[in-house]
């Protein structure tokens, strides 16, 4: 019955993952794409991850699935938000259909 | 030349969502393998999104696409050792996929780093 189950997750976050990845081919800007990228990691791989852990079962590799879940939660959302600084500093444009950009007005205020 | 170039890839997308419906991967899993034919797709659809990935990384316009490219690359290779772990038994590919992740995280945060312009010693 778990089997199914994991086979369940693991269905889904191969269809989150490959949306991801069209995603990051279609949007038109580095921060649109970057939204696309972080749902794709976040739903997809950790979603892989867990049904991977559920078919297995409690041996040692399903607790690395599990371990490797915890680093995945960790540490992608501290990687997209350097990216997202990083390009906003480097001068990267938003797209020309965007509405607002709060940050720019940000460090308009502080200088 | 737009329209042409939509037709192009929508004609290879299709075709290779048909491949994955009709024929699944047949090798790299073990042979008493239960539900063979659904990891066999697994792995072609998470090939094909590393190509996608693959695609953003050759064409992007500035260094961030490219960066977030290369994050999502390392991202997906740690979903494919998952389903490798699965599909053939062996217990090891799990542990590449640990090290990936930690290793993709360092790189990408010295690559934003290197992005934004400043010195590494912050």
């Amino acid at each position: 019955m778990s089997n199914i189950i994991g086979l369940i997750f693991i269905g889904l976050g191969l269809a989150f993952d490959f949306f991801g990845a069209l995603g990051l081919v279609r949007l038109p800007d580095v921060y649109n794409r970057l939204q696309a990228a972080t749902k794709c990691v976040t739903l997809g791989t950790c979603s892989i991850l867990f049904g991977t852990f559920l078919v297995v079962g409690p041996v040692a590799s399903g607790m690395k699935a599990l371990l490797c879940i915890i680093f995945l939660l960790l540490t992608s959302p501290v990687s997209a938000h350097a990216v997202a600084r990083g390009a906003h500093r480097a001068g990267v444009k938003l797209c020309e259909k965007s509405v607002v950009d709060r940050y720019s007005e940000d460090k308009e205020g502080e200088a | 030349m737009k329209r042409i170039r939509w037709f192009i890839g929508t004609v290879v997308l299709a075709g290779v969502v048909g491949l994955i419906i009709i024929r699944p991967l047949p090798f790299l899993s073990y042979p008493g393998l239960p539900y063979l034919s659904f990891f066999g797709r697994a792995l072609y659809i998470l090939i094909l999104a590393c190509l996608l990935c693959l695609y953003r990384i050759c064409r992007g316009p500035t260094g961030a696409d490219r960066i977030v490219a290369i994050d999502i690359l390392g991202i997906m290779i740690v979903g494919l050792c998952a389903v490798l772990t699965i599909s053939t038994g062996r217990s090891w590919y799990i542990d590449i996929g640990i090290a990936w992740v930690l290793q993709s995280f360092i790189s990408t945060l010295a690559l934003s780093k290197y992005l934004e312009g400043k010195g590494f010693d912050e």
